[in-house]
């Protein structure tokens, strides 16, 4: 039933590709016409289940080598990552991401490459035991004159208790903007050099006058 | 620094404001010796644009003195620049195809939110124009931060006045573009609606493009005869009917092109816009458009239709089907202006173009409420400010 471009965009989560599939023909309304080819995450009915998925595409006007040299050292990803403190590659394989928490504290969660592709895809998920169940994926495309096609997309099911809550919380203020934006930056930071900003950062602006 | 602050309609004040830093490697300091007070901040001194703040620097027509570089701006302190009113980063897509104003790169992420919401896609960075446009301090004022001083500010070789060369910054490209836009070819007649700023650049472009016959439409007096020693035909529109004038004398075709140089707050009692008055006070975002349903009613079958005016939102009563059955070319769009600076610095050089005609007075920026107000008071005679810092 579930198509191979569904079984794509609900792949994303990775480990739980059956379950993911299992959902997709629950949600599907009984109709006859295959399912259209947009991406999963734009389906007006969610097809992931417990799990919050955010994509979002941006075409960058670099060449493919750059882009996936640059995320795929994970040191880099905190640059343009706003909720991101920073990313500690822990070896060849495995990093640990420094989440921002309210009241100025921090959560842990470490994760391996579980696929990597040269100048094609990167994907990776939160290692056994953490705190916060996720995964994400970037895909790189070449776009020609111009420059590549960055899609990336990230999977996570919250936890229960106080901590899940806030989590939750952070992630879902509205993710997809926050997604969208991250992209955006990164893309600025690639074309550009520099993010753009319109006054000094660490002072909203009414604070200035 | 001394700088002209929005604080709601109607009230804008000179106030000392903290000096801008360098905040990216691509930024330099501009000490500002000329700015102007444009049309375009009328509708933000009426408020009628968004997302405009209290507090918030107006003023995108500058020029000045570069103070500081960041470390990878290519201009050097001392050099004298006229600054687009656009910020564009160079490098994206749309930069490199010469659409400036459709950059990628310049508006913050978090202010690209706003036009993303209402226009479908974020709109470029601009210099003090509200929130929207990235929230970017002006141009009226002592000292700016340019952002991307490497790809926006054209450097003006020594013993030019800035009076020359200070609309480089907005109005004379937008005129251009607009009359480009145009597709002006010999022989046409061409129908500039508004003789503000703008639209007397348009006049001025339209004849150096081959037009034939330009003709003016204002109820100004003055602004008339300013277009008229253009060399314009005018048409004072509190005198004569404007569909049937334009008609009579084009021999009953109708305009090859026309020009909306009025934007969202057309003047005027015609019906169509008392009832846009009444929308515009109740709902945000309801434009006036009384012009631009003129410009499309009055073009030729098979003309061009060219909007350099400003418009924020929604147009009601907009004739498509005029514009469907007439076979319209409509284009418009916020200015390009670094596609154009060096071909029209190098015309101001030779004295093909002079813009200096256009100002009626120069104030000292302490003064800049009070050019605001005659400005928007007193249409007729008060043509162009400059604010001198």
């Amino acid at each position: 039933m579930a198509s191979t471009k569904s079984a794509i965009a609900a792949g994303i989560a990775l480990g739980a590709g059956a379950m993911a599939l299992g959902l997709i023909s629950a949600a599907r309304p009984h109709r006859d016409l295959p399912p259209d080819d947009a991406p999963g995450r734009t389906a007006k009915l969610g097809r992931f289940g417990q799990y919050e998925v955010v994509g979002h595409a941006v075409t960058i006007n670099k060449p493919l080598h750059e882009l996936y040299a640059f995320w795929r050292d994970f040191d880099n990803l905190a640059a343009f990552m706003e909720n991101i403190e920073k990313v500690q590659p822990t070896g060849e394989t495995r990093a640990i991401w420094t989440i921002k928490a309210p009241a100025g504290q921090t959560v842990d969660v470490e994760t391996e490459i579980v696929a990597d592709r040269q100048d094609e895809l990167i994907a990776w998920r939160s290692v056994e035991g953490s705190d916060i169940d996720t995964e994400g994926r970037v895909k790189f495309r070449d776009a020609g004159a111009r420059g590549t096609i960055v899609e990336a997309i990230v999977a996570y099911k919250p936890p229960a208790g106080a901590v899940g809550k806030w989590i939750a919380k952070l992630f879902q203020r509205e993710p997809n903007i926050q997604g969208r934006q991250e992209l955006k930056r990164l893309k600025m930071l690639m074309e550009t050099g520099e993010i753009a900003i319109a006054r000094p950062k660490d002072k909203p602006p009414e604070e200035q006058h | 620094m001394r700088a002209l602050t929005w604080h709601g309609a109607g009230d804008v004040r000179v106030e000392t404001m903290p000096d801008p830093t360098i905040l990216n490697p691509r930024d330099a300091i501009i000490r500002v010796t000329s700015t102007a007070i444009c049309g375009s901040d009328l509708h933000l001194y009426d408020g009628v644009i968004p997302t405009v703040m209290p507090g918030d620097i107006l003023g995108h027509e500058f020029m000045g003195i570069v103070e500081e570089t960041g470390p990878v701006s290519t201009l050097m302190k001392g050099q004298r620049v006229v600054v687009p009113f656009v910020i564009a980063c160079g490098s994206c897509y749309f930069c490199q195809k010469g659409q400036y104003s459709a950059c990628d790169n310049s508006n913050p992420v978090e202010n690209q939110e706003i036009s993303e919401k209402l226009y479908g896609h974020a709109m470029s960075g601009l210099f003090g124009y509200s929130h929207m446009t990235g929230g970017y301090p002006g141009g009226q004022a002592e000292y700016v931060r340019v952002p991307f001083s490497d790809v926006g500010p054209i450097v003006i070789p020594e013993g030019i006045d800035d009076d020359k060369v200070l609309f480089l910054s907005d109005i004379l490209p937008t005129g251009w573009m607009a009359a480009e836009n145009a597709k002006i070819e010999p022989g046409d007649t061409v129908a500039v609606f508004g003789c503000g700023p703008v639209g007397l650049f348009c006049v001025e472009s339209a004849l150096v493009m081959g037009a034939e016959t330009v003709i003016a439409i204002d109820h100004h007096p003055h602004r008339l005869e300013l277009a008229r020693n253009l060399g314009a035909k005018i048409i004072d529109f509190t005198e004569t009917k404007v569909a049937d004038a334009l008609m009579e004398m084009t021999g009953g075709i109708g305009p090859d092109a026309v020009i909306d140089a009025v934007g969202t707050e057309a003047h005027g009692f015609a019906p169509d816009n008392i009832l846009e008055v009444v929308k515009q006070k109740a709902v945000q975002g309801f434009d006036r458009g009384h012009a631009l349903r003129e410009a499309i009613m009055t073009v030729r079958k098979g003309g061009r239709v060219s909007i350099p005016g400003v418009y924020g939102g929604y147009l009601d009563k907009f004739p498509l089907g005029a514009m469907m059955e007439k076979d319209l070319e409509v284009r418009t769009g916020q200015t390009h202006v670094q596609r154009y600076s060096q071909d029209l610095l190098q015309r101001i050089l030779d004295d093909k173009l002079d813009t200096t005609f256009l100002i009626s007075h120069r104030l000292p920026l302490e003064q800049a409420a009070d050019g605001y107000k005659n400005f928007h008071d007193h249409q007729n005679v008060w043509t162009k400010v400059v604010l001198k810092p």
